[in-house]
Protein backbone atom coordinates (compact mmCIF):
# COMPACT_ATOMS: atom_id res chain seq x y z
CA UNK A 1 0.00 0.00 0.00
CA UNK A 2 1.16 3.23 -1.05
CA UNK A 3 -0.07 6.53 0.60
CA UNK A 4 -0.97 9.07 -2.12
CA UNK A 5 2.06 11.40 -0.93
CA UNK A 6 4.72 8.61 -1.04
CA UNK A 7 3.50 7.69 -4.29
CA UNK A 8 4.08 10.77 -5.85
CA UNK A 9 6.68 10.79 -8.40
CA UNK A 10 9.47 13.08 -7.03
CA UNK A 11 10.97 15.47 -9.54
CA UNK A 12 15.13 14.77 -10.63
CA UNK A 13 16.49 18.00 -8.96
CA UNK A 14 13.88 17.29 -5.78
CA UNK A 15 16.02 13.87 -5.95
CA UNK A 16 19.30 15.57 -6.21
CA UNK A 17 19.03 18.05 -3.62
CA UNK A 18 17.77 14.91 -1.34
CA UNK A 19 20.87 12.88 -2.20
CA UNK A 20 22.90 15.69 -1.79
CA UNK A 21 21.37 16.78 1.77
CA UNK A 22 21.13 12.99 2.78
CA UNK A 23 25.13 12.10 2.03
CA UNK A 24 26.46 15.35 3.74
CA UNK A 25 24.85 14.87 6.47
CA UNK A 26 26.42 11.38 7.00
CA UNK A 27 29.36 12.09 4.92
CA UNK A 28 30.38 15.20 7.18
CA UNK A 29 30.87 13.89 10.14
CA UNK A 30 32.61 10.61 8.96
CA UNK A 31 35.22 12.99 7.13
CA UNK A 32 35.31 15.11 10.37
CA UNK A 33 36.01 11.69 12.36
CA UNK A 34 38.41 10.05 9.74
CA UNK A 35 40.73 13.30 9.41
CA UNK A 36 40.82 13.23 13.13
CA UNK A 37 41.80 10.56 13.41
CA UNK A 38 44.59 10.04 10.45
CA UNK A 39 46.19 13.24 11.97
CA UNK A 40 46.34 11.36 15.30
CA UNK A 41 47.87 7.88 13.24
CA UNK A 42 50.60 10.81 12.30
CA UNK A 43 52.31 10.32 14.97
CA UNK A 44 53.42 6.63 14.81
CA UNK A 45 55.47 7.93 11.95
CA UNK A 46 56.91 10.83 13.50
CA UNK B 1 2.20 7.17 15.33
CA UNK B 2 1.66 3.49 14.45
CA UNK B 3 0.50 3.81 11.33
CA UNK B 4 2.94 5.85 10.23
CA UNK B 5 5.83 3.02 11.54
CA UNK B 6 4.06 0.65 9.75
CA UNK B 7 5.90 -1.14 6.81
CA UNK B 8 2.88 -0.21 4.22
CA UNK B 9 3.87 3.38 4.66
CA UNK B 10 7.65 2.66 3.62
CA UNK B 11 6.88 1.39 0.53
CA UNK B 12 8.75 3.28 -2.56
CA UNK B 13 6.77 5.74 -4.62
CA UNK B 14 7.24 5.75 -8.19
CA UNK B 15 10.99 7.79 -8.69
CA UNK B 16 12.61 7.38 -5.68
CA UNK B 17 16.06 6.39 -6.19
CA UNK B 18 17.50 3.84 -4.00
CA UNK B 19 21.03 5.73 -3.30
CA UNK B 20 18.81 7.74 -1.16
CA UNK B 21 18.97 4.08 1.68
CA UNK B 22 22.48 3.87 2.08
CA UNK B 23 22.56 7.16 3.57
CA UNK B 24 19.61 6.15 6.15
CA UNK B 25 21.75 2.79 7.03
CA UNK B 26 24.77 4.74 7.83
CA UNK B 27 22.62 7.01 10.04
CA UNK B 28 21.96 4.34 12.33
CA UNK B 29 25.73 2.87 12.06
CA UNK B 30 27.34 5.59 12.55
CA UNK B 31 25.24 5.94 15.96
CA UNK B 32 25.31 2.87 17.02
CA UNK B 33 29.32 2.25 16.11
CA UNK B 34 30.27 4.64 19.33
CA UNK B 35 30.66 1.47 21.04
CA UNK B 36 33.89 0.78 19.76
CA UNK B 37 34.84 4.21 21.16
CA UNK B 38 33.36 3.66 25.11
CA UNK B 39 36.81 2.99 25.93
CA UNK B 40 37.51 6.77 25.64
CA UNK B 41 34.74 7.02 28.93
CA UNK B 42 37.43 4.20 31.23
CA UNK B 43 39.63 6.94 32.63
CA UNK B 44 37.47 9.52 33.33
CA UNK B 45 34.97 7.09 34.95
CA UNK B 46 37.13 5.73 37.21
CA UNK B 47 37.92 9.64 38.68
CA UNK B 48 34.07 10.34 38.87
CA UNK B 49 34.37 10.93 42.70
CA UNK B 50 37.76 11.96 42.81
CA UNK B 51 37.56 14.28 39.52
CA UNK B 52 41.28 14.75 39.57
CA UNK B 53 42.54 11.70 41.26
CA UNK B 54 40.49 7.93 41.98
CA UNK B 55 39.84 7.77 45.27
CA UNK B 56 38.16 5.44 47.52
CA UNK B 57 34.79 4.19 46.64
CA UNK B 58 35.45 5.08 42.67
CA UNK B 59 34.87 2.80 39.88
CA UNK B 60 37.90 0.13 38.81
CA UNK B 61 38.69 -0.23 35.83
CA UNK B 62 37.85 -4.06 35.91
CA UNK B 63 34.28 -3.06 36.86
CA UNK B 64 33.77 -0.36 34.27
CA UNK B 65 34.96 -3.24 31.48
CA UNK B 66 31.72 -5.28 31.94
CA UNK B 67 29.91 -2.79 30.55
CA UNK B 68 31.06 -3.13 27.39
CA UNK B 69 31.34 -6.60 27.68
CA UNK B 70 27.54 -6.70 28.45
CA UNK B 71 26.64 -4.07 25.37
CA UNK B 72 28.15 -6.76 23.06
CA UNK B 73 26.64 -9.80 24.86
CA UNK B 74 22.91 -7.87 24.46
CA UNK B 75 23.61 -6.86 21.10
CA UNK B 76 24.07 -10.90 19.85
CA UNK B 77 21.46 -11.65 21.71
CA UNK B 78 18.73 -9.14 20.94
CA UNK B 79 20.06 -9.68 16.73
CA UNK B 80 18.91 -12.91 17.25
CA UNK B 81 15.67 -12.78 19.59
CA UNK B 82 13.89 -9.50 17.51
CA UNK B 83 15.78 -10.78 14.02
CA UNK B 84 12.10 -12.30 13.04
CA UNK B 85 10.58 -8.94 14.22
CA UNK B 86 12.96 -6.72 12.30
CA UNK B 87 12.19 -8.50 9.12
CA UNK B 88 8.33 -8.30 10.08
CA UNK B 89 7.90 -4.53 10.84
CA UNK B 90 10.49 -3.13 8.33
CA UNK B 91 12.74 -0.73 9.08
CA UNK B 92 11.13 2.29 9.89
CA UNK B 93 9.66 0.96 12.73
CA UNK B 94 12.81 -0.90 14.09
CA UNK B 95 15.18 1.70 13.24
CA UNK B 96 13.16 3.73 15.53
CA UNK B 97 13.05 1.33 18.04
CA UNK B 98 17.14 1.20 18.08
CA UNK B 99 17.40 4.92 18.25
CA UNK B 100 14.91 5.05 21.36
CA UNK B 101 17.01 2.36 23.10
CA UNK B 102 20.27 3.87 21.62
CA UNK B 103 19.07 7.43 23.31
CA UNK B 104 17.64 6.11 26.28
CA UNK B 105 20.59 3.90 27.35
CA UNK B 106 23.00 7.04 27.47
CA UNK B 107 20.23 8.74 29.04
CA UNK B 108 20.13 6.05 31.76
CA UNK B 109 23.63 5.41 31.83
CA UNK B 110 24.52 9.38 32.18
CA UNK B 111 21.99 8.84 35.59
CA UNK B 112 23.68 5.78 36.79
CA UNK B 113 26.81 8.02 36.20
CA UNK B 114 25.68 10.83 37.96
CA UNK B 115 23.82 8.96 40.92
CA UNK B 116 27.32 6.86 40.97
CA UNK B 117 24.83 3.46 40.45
CA UNK B 118 26.81 0.96 38.52
CA UNK B 119 24.22 -1.01 38.27
CA UNK B 120 22.32 1.46 36.23
CA UNK B 121 24.95 2.07 33.85
CA UNK B 122 24.99 -1.52 33.15
CA UNK B 123 21.22 -1.47 32.72
CA UNK B 124 21.24 1.95 30.48
CA UNK B 125 24.10 1.53 27.99
CA UNK B 126 24.63 -2.52 28.61
CA UNK B 127 21.14 -3.92 28.30
CA UNK B 128 18.70 -1.60 26.46
CA UNK B 129 21.42 0.59 24.61
CA UNK B 130 22.16 -3.04 23.78
CA UNK B 131 19.07 -3.50 22.52
CA UNK B 132 19.58 -0.57 20.24
CA UNK B 133 22.97 -1.93 18.87
CA UNK B 134 21.36 -5.31 17.95
CA UNK B 135 18.24 -4.02 16.51
CA UNK B 136 19.74 -1.46 14.45
CA UNK B 137 22.94 -3.38 13.31
CA UNK B 138 20.44 -5.78 11.32
CA UNK B 139 17.65 -2.94 10.74
CA UNK B 140 19.09 -1.98 7.23
CA UNK B 141 20.57 -5.24 6.50
CA UNK B 142 17.73 -6.70 4.45
CA UNK B 143 16.23 -3.23 2.90
CA UNK B 144 19.89 -2.73 1.60
CA UNK B 145 19.80 -6.16 0.01
CA UNK B 146 15.94 -5.72 -1.47
CA UNK B 147 17.41 -2.26 -3.13
CA UNK B 148 20.55 -3.78 -4.76
CA UNK B 149 20.14 -7.24 -5.41
CA UNK B 150 22.84 -6.56 -8.07
CA UNK B 151 25.32 -5.11 -5.40
CA UNK B 152 24.43 -7.07 -2.41
CA UNK B 153 27.99 -7.14 -0.88
CA UNK B 154 28.87 -3.52 -1.54
CA UNK B 155 25.35 -2.15 -0.48
CA UNK B 156 25.49 -3.79 3.24
CA UNK B 157 29.29 -3.09 3.69
CA UNK B 158 28.77 0.40 3.19
CA UNK B 159 26.06 0.27 6.04
CA UNK B 160 28.48 -2.08 8.02
CA UNK B 161 31.28 0.85 7.41
CA UNK B 162 29.38 3.16 9.45
CA UNK B 163 29.85 0.63 12.23
CA UNK B 164 33.53 1.30 11.71
CA UNK B 165 33.04 4.73 11.36
CA UNK B 166 31.02 5.43 14.46
CA UNK B 167 33.97 5.08 16.67
CA UNK B 168 36.48 7.61 14.46
CA UNK B 169 33.55 10.20 15.21
CA UNK B 170 32.38 9.61 19.02
CA UNK B 171 36.03 9.46 20.42
CA UNK B 172 37.34 12.95 18.85
CA UNK B 173 33.56 14.24 19.28
CA UNK B 174 33.66 12.82 22.87
CA UNK B 175 37.01 13.67 24.03
CA UNK B 176 35.98 17.62 23.04
CA UNK B 177 32.50 17.67 24.68
CA UNK B 178 33.96 16.08 28.62
CA UNK B 179 36.66 18.95 28.03
CA UNK B 180 33.93 21.23 27.47
CA UNK B 181 31.72 20.42 30.19
CA UNK B 182 34.38 19.68 32.57
CA UNK B 183 34.86 21.71 35.43
CA UNK B 184 37.17 21.56 39.19
CA UNK B 185 34.39 19.53 40.56
CA UNK B 186 33.04 17.42 37.50
CA UNK B 187 34.92 15.17 35.05
CA UNK B 188 31.90 16.04 32.16
CA UNK B 189 31.60 12.57 31.53
CA UNK B 190 27.20 12.60 32.74
CA UNK B 191 27.17 15.80 30.55
CA UNK B 192 28.68 14.35 27.58
CA UNK B 193 26.14 11.06 27.89
CA UNK B 194 23.46 13.31 27.63
CA UNK B 195 24.64 14.93 24.87
CA UNK B 196 25.39 11.95 22.56
CA UNK B 197 22.13 10.48 23.78
CA UNK B 198 19.69 13.19 22.36
CA UNK B 199 22.09 13.97 19.50
CA UNK B 200 22.51 10.30 18.16
CA UNK B 201 18.52 9.61 19.13
CA UNK B 202 17.71 12.22 16.68
CA UNK B 203 20.32 11.41 14.31
CA UNK B 204 18.99 7.52 14.27
CA UNK B 205 15.63 9.19 14.10
CA UNK B 206 16.02 11.19 10.82
CA UNK B 207 17.30 7.71 9.38
CA UNK B 208 14.74 5.63 10.36
CA UNK B 209 11.42 7.83 8.84
CA UNK B 210 14.03 7.94 5.78
CA UNK B 211 13.68 4.31 4.96
CA UNK B 212 11.78 3.30 2.27
CA UNK B 213 11.42 -0.18 0.70
CA UNK B 214 11.33 -1.35 -2.73
CA UNK B 215 7.75 -2.30 -3.57
CA UNK B 216 7.12 -6.24 -4.73
CA UNK B 217 9.04 -7.64 -7.39
CA UNK B 218 11.07 -4.35 -7.70
CA UNK B 219 14.47 -4.67 -9.91
CA UNK B 220 17.25 -2.56 -11.11
CA UNK B 221 16.61 -1.47 -14.76
CA UNK B 222 17.68 -3.80 -17.05
CA UNK B 223 19.13 -6.04 -14.02
CA UNK B 224 18.34 -9.88 -14.73
CA UNK B 225 18.78 -12.09 -11.71
CA UNK B 226 21.71 -14.54 -12.56
CA UNK B 227 20.11 -17.86 -13.39
CA UNK B 228 20.55 -20.11 -10.82
CA UNK B 229 22.88 -23.24 -11.60
CA UNK B 230 23.34 -26.70 -9.51
CA UNK B 231 26.59 -25.86 -7.91
CA UNK B 232 26.44 -21.98 -7.35
CA UNK B 233 25.54 -20.71 -3.81
CA UNK B 234 23.37 -17.59 -4.70
CA UNK B 235 20.12 -19.33 -4.92
CA UNK B 236 16.91 -17.90 -5.67
CA UNK B 237 14.74 -19.64 -2.94
CA UNK B 238 14.75 -19.00 0.61
CA UNK B 239 15.21 -20.51 3.97
CA UNK B 240 13.29 -19.31 6.97
CA UNK B 241 15.14 -18.66 9.90
CA UNK B 242 14.17 -21.84 12.16
CA UNK B 243 14.88 -24.09 9.51
CA UNK B 244 17.99 -22.32 8.53
CA UNK B 245 19.33 -22.79 12.19
CA UNK B 246 19.00 -26.70 11.22
CA UNK B 247 20.97 -26.43 8.37
CA UNK B 248 24.95 -27.80 8.30
CA UNK B 249 25.53 -24.25 6.42
CA UNK B 250 24.27 -21.82 8.83
CA UNK B 251 26.55 -23.56 11.75
CA UNK B 252 30.05 -23.71 9.12
CA UNK B 253 28.99 -19.97 8.82
CA UNK B 254 28.94 -19.52 12.33
CA UNK B 255 32.56 -20.89 12.49
CA UNK B 256 33.48 -18.44 9.85
CA UNK B 257 32.40 -15.14 11.47
CA UNK B 258 33.30 -16.51 14.67
CA UNK B 259 36.52 -17.75 13.96
CA UNK B 260 37.62 -14.17 12.00
CA UNK B 261 36.30 -11.84 14.84
CA UNK B 262 38.16 -13.41 17.43
CA UNK B 263 41.37 -13.51 15.31
CA UNK B 264 40.85 -9.62 15.24
CA UNK B 265 38.72 -8.50 18.36
CA UNK B 266 41.41 -9.61 20.67
CA UNK B 267 44.15 -7.79 18.75
CA UNK B 268 42.13 -4.75 18.83
CA UNK B 269 41.91 -4.87 21.84
CA UNK B 270 45.12 -5.17 23.16
CA UNK B 271 46.84 -3.15 19.95
CA UNK B 272 48.33 -0.19 21.91
CA UNK B 273 49.94 -2.49 24.96
CA UNK B 274 51.11 -4.86 22.04
CA UNK B 275 53.48 -2.78 20.02
CA UNK B 276 54.85 -1.19 22.63
CA UNK B 277 55.64 -3.83 24.44
CA UNK B 278 56.95 -5.80 21.02
CA UNK B 279 58.82 -2.86 20.25
CA UNK B 280 59.70 -1.33 23.79
CA UNK B 281 61.71 1.38 23.60
CA UNK B 282 60.88 2.82 20.08
CA UNK B 283 57.03 3.21 20.31
CA UNK B 284 56.03 5.60 22.44
CA UNK B 285 52.82 5.76 23.66
CA UNK B 286 51.16 8.49 21.60
CA UNK B 287 52.56 6.41 18.16
CA UNK B 288 50.65 3.16 19.88
CA UNK B 289 47.62 5.71 20.17
CA UNK B 290 48.21 5.94 16.46
CA UNK B 291 48.58 3.10 15.53
CA UNK B 292 44.86 2.08 17.18
CA UNK B 293 43.89 5.20 15.18
CA UNK B 294 45.33 3.72 11.92
CA UNK B 295 43.71 0.32 12.65
CA UNK B 296 39.81 1.89 12.93
CA UNK B 297 40.68 3.43 9.37
CA UNK B 298 41.35 0.08 8.34
CA UNK B 299 38.68 -1.83 10.01
CA UNK B 300 36.23 1.06 8.16
CA UNK B 301 37.81 0.51 5.00
CA UNK B 302 37.75 -3.05 4.77
CA UNK B 303 34.34 -3.13 5.48
CA UNK B 304 33.41 -1.58 2.32
CA UNK B 305 36.26 -2.62 0.38
CA UNK B 306 36.03 -6.46 0.90
CA UNK B 307 32.39 -6.62 0.37
CA UNK B 308 32.19 -5.05 -2.39
CA UNK B 309 35.28 -7.25 -4.02
CA UNK B 310 33.29 -9.81 -3.28
CA UNK B 311 30.41 -8.61 -5.19
CA UNK B 312 33.06 -9.61 -7.79
CA UNK B 313 34.92 -12.62 -6.64
CA UNK B 314 32.18 -13.99 -4.96
CA UNK B 315 31.70 -14.51 -1.01
CA UNK B 316 33.12 -17.50 -0.81
CA UNK B 317 36.21 -16.71 -2.49
CA UNK B 318 36.13 -13.47 -0.05
CA UNK B 319 36.41 -15.45 2.90
CA UNK B 320 39.00 -18.10 1.74
CA UNK B 321 41.18 -14.70 0.98
CA UNK B 322 40.56 -13.52 4.49
CA UNK B 323 41.24 -16.68 5.84
CA UNK B 324 44.36 -17.31 3.36
CA UNK B 325 46.71 -14.53 4.00
CA UNK B 326 44.91 -13.76 7.32
CA UNK B 327 47.14 -17.13 8.83
CA UNK B 328 50.18 -15.95 7.06
CA UNK B 329 49.71 -12.29 8.40
CA UNK B 330 49.57 -13.69 12.06
CA UNK B 331 52.18 -16.66 11.37
CA UNK B 332 54.53 -13.55 10.19
CA UNK B 333 53.81 -11.48 13.52
CA UNK B 334 56.72 -12.98 15.36
CA UNK B 335 59.25 -12.35 12.75
CA UNK B 336 58.60 -8.80 12.53
CA UNK B 337 59.16 -8.55 16.38
CA UNK B 338 62.30 -11.01 16.24
CA UNK B 339 63.69 -8.95 13.06
CA UNK B 340 62.63 -6.04 14.81
CA UNK B 341 60.57 -4.18 12.27
CA UNK B 342 57.88 -2.18 13.99
CA UNK B 343 56.59 -1.36 10.24
CA UNK B 344 56.24 -4.78 8.94
CA UNK B 345 54.02 -4.76 12.05
CA UNK B 346 51.83 -2.24 11.36
CA UNK B 347 51.63 -3.41 8.21
CA UNK B 348 50.45 -6.81 9.16
CA UNK B 349 47.72 -5.61 11.29
CA UNK B 350 46.20 -3.53 9.19
CA UNK B 351 45.87 -6.12 6.75
CA UNK B 352 44.56 -8.43 9.11
CA UNK B 353 42.04 -5.60 10.50
CA UNK B 354 40.55 -4.82 7.28
CA UNK B 355 39.88 -8.78 7.50
CA UNK B 356 38.60 -8.35 10.12
CA UNK B 357 36.03 -5.54 8.95
CA UNK B 358 35.45 -7.31 6.11
CA UNK B 359 34.26 -10.09 7.65
CA UNK B 360 31.70 -8.42 9.06
CA UNK B 361 30.15 -6.27 6.15
CA UNK B 362 30.41 -9.62 3.70
CA UNK B 363 28.33 -11.90 6.14
CA UNK B 364 25.17 -11.03 5.25
CA UNK B 365 25.05 -11.21 1.60
CA UNK B 366 26.87 -14.34 1.60
CA UNK B 367 23.64 -15.65 3.89
CA UNK B 368 21.20 -13.60 1.58
CA UNK B 369 23.26 -15.71 -1.58
CA UNK B 370 22.86 -18.91 0.74
CA UNK B 371 19.31 -18.77 2.79
CA UNK B 372 17.48 -16.24 0.10
CA UNK B 373 16.76 -12.76 0.58
CA UNK B 374 13.54 -12.84 2.41
CA UNK B 375 14.24 -13.79 5.74
CA UNK B 376 18.32 -12.25 5.43
CA UNK B 377 17.56 -9.67 8.40
CA UNK B 378 16.27 -12.65 11.20
CA UNK B 379 19.01 -15.45 9.86
CA UNK B 380 21.74 -12.26 9.82
CA UNK B 381 20.26 -11.99 13.45
CA UNK B 382 21.03 -15.35 14.53
CA UNK B 383 24.03 -15.59 13.59
CA UNK B 384 25.63 -12.64 15.59
CA UNK B 385 25.67 -14.74 18.75
CA UNK B 386 29.15 -15.77 16.74
CA UNK B 387 30.18 -12.13 17.47
CA UNK B 388 29.30 -12.93 21.00
CA UNK B 389 30.73 -16.04 21.25
CA UNK B 390 34.32 -14.27 19.78
CA UNK B 391 33.27 -11.10 21.93
CA UNK B 392 35.04 -13.36 24.92
CA UNK B 393 37.47 -15.96 23.18
CA UNK B 394 38.92 -13.02 21.30
CA UNK B 395 40.26 -11.28 24.63
CA UNK B 396 40.17 -14.27 26.87
CA UNK B 397 43.25 -16.16 24.10
CA UNK B 398 45.14 -12.94 24.50
CA UNK B 399 44.90 -11.67 27.35
CA UNK B 400 45.37 -14.96 29.15
CA UNK B 401 47.92 -16.84 26.81
CA UNK B 402 49.97 -13.62 27.57
CA UNK B 403 50.08 -13.44 31.50
CA UNK B 404 50.64 -17.88 31.27
CA UNK B 405 53.76 -16.84 29.20
CA UNK B 406 55.02 -13.75 31.05
CA UNK B 407 54.25 -16.01 34.35
CA UNK B 408 56.29 -18.73 33.04
CA UNK B 409 59.33 -16.60 32.37
CA UNK B 410 59.24 -15.33 28.98
CA UNK B 411 59.89 -11.58 27.80
CA UNK B 412 57.36 -9.43 27.25
CA UNK B 413 58.21 -9.08 23.76
CA UNK B 414 57.38 -12.55 22.52
CA UNK B 415 54.73 -12.85 25.23
CA UNK B 416 52.28 -12.98 22.21
CA UNK B 417 54.14 -14.98 19.67
CA UNK B 418 51.98 -18.55 20.75
CA UNK B 419 48.74 -16.44 20.97
CA UNK B 420 49.74 -15.34 17.47
CA UNK B 421 50.22 -19.13 16.58
CA UNK B 422 46.84 -19.85 17.96
CA UNK B 423 45.05 -17.16 15.64
CA UNK B 424 47.10 -18.72 12.69
CA UNK B 425 45.05 -22.26 13.80
CA UNK B 426 42.43 -20.46 14.09
CA UNK B 427 42.06 -19.11 10.95
CA UNK B 428 43.15 -22.50 9.20
CA UNK B 429 39.95 -23.99 10.86
CA UNK B 430 38.07 -21.00 9.14
CA UNK B 431 39.40 -22.01 5.73
CA UNK B 432 38.00 -25.56 6.13
CA UNK B 433 34.75 -24.67 7.44
CA UNK B 434 34.51 -22.11 4.59
CA UNK B 435 35.60 -24.38 2.11
CA UNK B 436 32.88 -27.00 2.59
CA UNK B 437 29.99 -24.76 2.71
CA UNK B 438 27.85 -25.97 0.02
CA UNK B 439 24.45 -24.77 -1.36
CA UNK B 440 21.41 -25.18 1.04
CA UNK B 441 19.34 -28.83 0.09
CA UNK B 442 16.40 -28.74 -1.49
CA UNK B 443 14.35 -30.09 1.48
CA UNK B 444 15.13 -26.98 3.64
CA UNK B 445 13.31 -24.34 0.67
CA UNK B 446 10.34 -22.32 1.68
CA UNK B 447 8.01 -24.18 -0.67
CA UNK B 448 4.92 -21.43 -1.75
CA UNK B 449 2.25 -22.58 -3.29
CA UNK B 450 1.98 -20.96 -7.50
CA UNK B 451 0.33 -17.92 -7.02
CA UNK B 452 -3.28 -18.62 -8.30
CA UNK B 453 -2.83 -22.60 -7.88
CA UNK B 454 -5.55 -24.63 -6.94
CA UNK B 455 -4.58 -24.16 -2.59
CA UNK B 456 -2.88 -20.76 -2.94
CA UNK B 457 -2.27 -19.44 0.51
CA UNK B 458 0.45 -18.28 0.25
CA UNK B 459 2.04 -19.77 2.80
CA UNK B 460 4.92 -21.18 4.49
CA UNK B 461 4.79 -25.15 4.48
Amino acid sequence: MTTPNEARPTSRSGNGIKLTLAWLAVGVPLLWGVVETLRKAMALFA
Amino acid sequence: MAGLLSKERTIAGPGFTRWLIPPCALATHLCIGQAYALSVFNLPMTRQLGVTHSIPGDWRLTELGWIFTIAIFVLGASAALFGKWVQAVGPRKSGFVAALCWGIGFLVGALGIKTHQLWLVYLGYGVIGGCGLGIGYITPVSTLISWFPDRRGMSTGMAIMGFGGGALIASPLSDFLMRHFATPTSTGVVQTWIVLGIVYLLFMMGGAFGYRVPPDGWKPAGWVPPPEKAKTLITQHNVTPGDAVKTPQFWLLWVVLCFNVTAGIGVLGQASAMIQEMFKGRIAPSAAAGFVGLLSIFNMGGRFGWASLSDKIGRKATYMCFFAIGTAMYALVPLTGKIGSPALFVACFCVIISMYGGGFATIPAYLSDVFGTKYVSAVHGRLLTAWSAAGVLGPVLVNYIRQFQIDHGIPKNQAYNITMYIMAVLLVIGFFANLVVKPVAERYHERTVPVGGPGDRRVTV
